[in-house]
């Protein structure tokens, strides 16, 4: 069977290349100047201790023995203490990391669906006026920094006309869902607490939507490109000449094989989606990991730099293996096992 | 020199590009844009209406005024005309884009023609899966991880940013290369026993280079948007560098009350982005190329 030889060839090269990222990560924290102990401890640490405490991180060692450590560390989940909070680096993220994918995930899923109506949209009814307002409103999406949209939300919905919270997860006055999984919408959902639920998906818009933005005109511009294309192809002639009903033409024969490169550039955008929350988060001030990594970056937190880094490397790669099962599901042609040319 | 019949051939082809070109306004509009913001960046001293604003000034008798006929965009908590600034920072964006283009672009190029031409020996899974590694994460995150090491300065935001670009450049090459060299002309050249250095940089790499300048021009935006994502937390230029992403952070702690001192820096790097975006649509449309 085709696809289990090509998950099994995917996971195989996603080890390699974390494995590689983690030799890159781990290069670029050690090639900090100055002395990462003596900033942790301050100034007037006595030598004994300073030298304990970079016996006790390895420091002392030389480079392929201390990243030897680390890998064995990191593969049994241990990623170091935080210089700074003196906590494993673990449980920080495992108290952070939830907030991130949650508003990450919600952004996504607004990307996805909304990228792919307005360019559908765009695409079948080319050239018309509808299709002139997607491109311009896509072309303002793909050139603003998410940080502006982030900024201009915050002013325009937030404050000027109040209709949406400006920081935080959750309202003061309600209660935090006991933790399941850290997400809080999650956790509201399998309580049954409909009140957090709908609170936290209220202080998500703002965040959620100014992340999506960008991503989301990159999508449309791709889909309306690629339909527009495909709507001119004789295979959509002969299946309209045939007599096949206009609504079956358009989603099967005309929507799925145009999502292919959509869907291909899905994981990239939600990398670079990944990548603007860090600065999403500073504006909206949201709990999350991507602030904790902002935080560790600014104080220099070696430990923290590089798992924080890993981790997103983690879920990066991990979005990627589910991108290409769905193209591989959109695509005979790999699905079937034949070779696409690169 | 001009009269040459090879000039007279260029000129001619440049002619009839332009006038393809020009067909489509959109492109011109994108043109005109990068042309005002190069203009503005390279004449900023004379044509500021406060030169001296750019960089350690203090004058706080005239500290966040609204925008207004003396300062149009009004000015900060330092009492500094915004406008003079922007004109400043559409210097250190511009300057951003063409470093970092002119340090990754020739590396990136030369891994992509030889991973291209070896395709299927150990060079080719040497360099891309390198490529892959730098791929593998989002580059605004890697070129973070970079500067939070070093001092945050622009320098360092420039070289940080290079390291995580050129693997982009690679696997464009790469994929234009992988199929040029079975087309005929290579092949007749290396029948001809001509130098692989001939071949690589003499027969392949013309047949790239609108696919290359294409994505040159779309990266300037890219670039400028990073780089101002740099500034924004922090890790890049650092005041009073009048950079425009350090002056959108900065006049993020005053919203909403004095907008002015965010908004219009914001504007500014759209507007370079833009024009940046629409010229490269431009030449993508212009060489009819569909990877980029």
């Amino acid at each position: 069977m085709g696809i289990l030889r090509f998950l099994a060839k995917r996971l195989l090269f996603s080890v390699f290349v974390l494995f590689g990222l983690s030799i890159l990560i781990f290069l670029i924290s050690r090639v900090l100047p100055g002395d990462p102990v003596r900033m942790a401890l301050g100034p007037r640490a006595p030598e004994w201790a300073v030298q304990n405490l970079r016996e006790q991180m390895h420091l002392d060692k030389p480079l392929p023995v201390q990243y030897y450590y680390w890998l064995v560390g990191a593969l049994h989940g241990d990623l170091g203490q935080s210089l700074f909070t003196r906590r494993a680096v673990i449980d920080d993220i495992k108290e952070f990391l939830p907030a991130t994918m949650e508003l990450a995930l919600f952004a996504g899923v607004i990307m996805a669906i909304f990228g792919i109506l307005f360019g559908a949209i765009a695409g079948r009814y080319n050239n018309t006026w509808v299709d002139n307002v997607v491109r311009v409103f896509s072309y303002i999406g793909v050139v603003t920094p998410s940080f502006v949209f982030a900024i201009l939300f915050l002013l325009l919905f937030g404050y000027l006309l109040g209709w949406f919270p400006t920081a935080g997860r959750l309202s003061p006055w309600v209660p935090r869902p006991p933790v399941i999984t850290g997400m809080v919408t999650v956790d509201a959902l399998l309580t049954g607490n409909w009140g957090a639920l709908g609170d936290a998906l209220w202080h998500m818009v703002l965040p959620a939507v100014a992340l999506a933005l960008g991503g989301m005109a990159q999508e449309a511009r791709i889909t309306r490109a690629t339909i527009s294309d495909n709507l001119k192809k004789d295979y959509i002639a002969s299946a309209k000449g045939f007599g096949v009903p206009e609504r079956l033409v358009m989603l099967k024969y005309l929507l799925k094989p145009s999502l292919i490169p959509t869907v291909s550039i899905l994981g990239l955008d939600f990398a670079s989606l990944l990548g603007n929350a860090f600065l999403v988060e500073l504006i909206f001030n949201w709990p999350g990991f991507s602030r904790y990594g902002i935080n560790a970056m600014l104080r220099k937190d070696l430990n923290a730099i590089a798992a924080v880094v890993m981790v997103l490397g983690v879920v990066f790669v991990t979005v990627n293996i589910i991108v290409d099962l769905v193209v591989a599901w959109l695509d005979p042609r790999i699905r079937l096992g034949a070779e696409r040319g690169k | 020199m001009f009269k040459s019949p090879t000039w007279q051939r260029r000129l001619e082809g440049f002619r009839r590009g332009w006038y393809k070109f020009s067909r489509n306004p959109v492109s011109v509009v994108g043109l005109f844009f990068v042309l005002l913001v190069s203009f503005l960046a390279a004449f900023a001293p004379y044509i500021a209406p406060y030169p001296e604003h750019a960089g350690r000034f203090v004058n706080f008798r005239e500290a966040s005024q609204p925008p207004s006929l003396k300062h149009p965009f009004g000015t900060d908590v330092f009492g500094r005309d915004i406008l003079s600034r922007i004109f400043f920072g559409f210097r250190y964006s511009l300057m951003m884009g063409v470093v970092v283009l002119s340090l990754v672009v020739p590396p990136g190029v030369i891994l992509g023609l030889i991973a291209g031409y070896y395709r299927g020996t150990w060079i080719e899974t040497l360099i891309m899966r390198i490529t892959d590694i730098f791929l593998a994460v989002p580059p605004l995150i890697l070129a973070l991880a970079v500067c939070s090491v070093l001092t945050p300065s622009v320098f360092n935001a420039m070289m940080a940013i290079s390291l995580m670009w050129w693997p982009w450049y690679t696997r464009l090459v790469y994929g234009l290369a992988s199929s040029l060299k079975h087309e005929f002309f290579v092949q007749a050249a290396e029948v001809t026993g001509a130098s692989k250095f001939h071949i690589l940089f003499r027969e392949i790499l013309p047949n790239c280079v609108s696919s290359i300048f294409t994505k040159m021009s779309l990266d300037m935006g890219w670039v400028i948007l990073i780089g101002s994502a740099l500034s924004f937390v922090g890790l890049g230029a650092q005041p009073p560098t009048p950079d425009l992403g350090t002056m959108v952070a900065d006049g993020a702690k005053y919203l909403p009350d004095q907008w002015w001192i965010a908004v219009f820096p914001a504007l500014a790097i759209m507007i370079t982005v833009l024009g940046f975006n629409l010229l490269g649509d431009g030449f993508r449309d212009l060489f009819a190329l569909e990877e980029i």
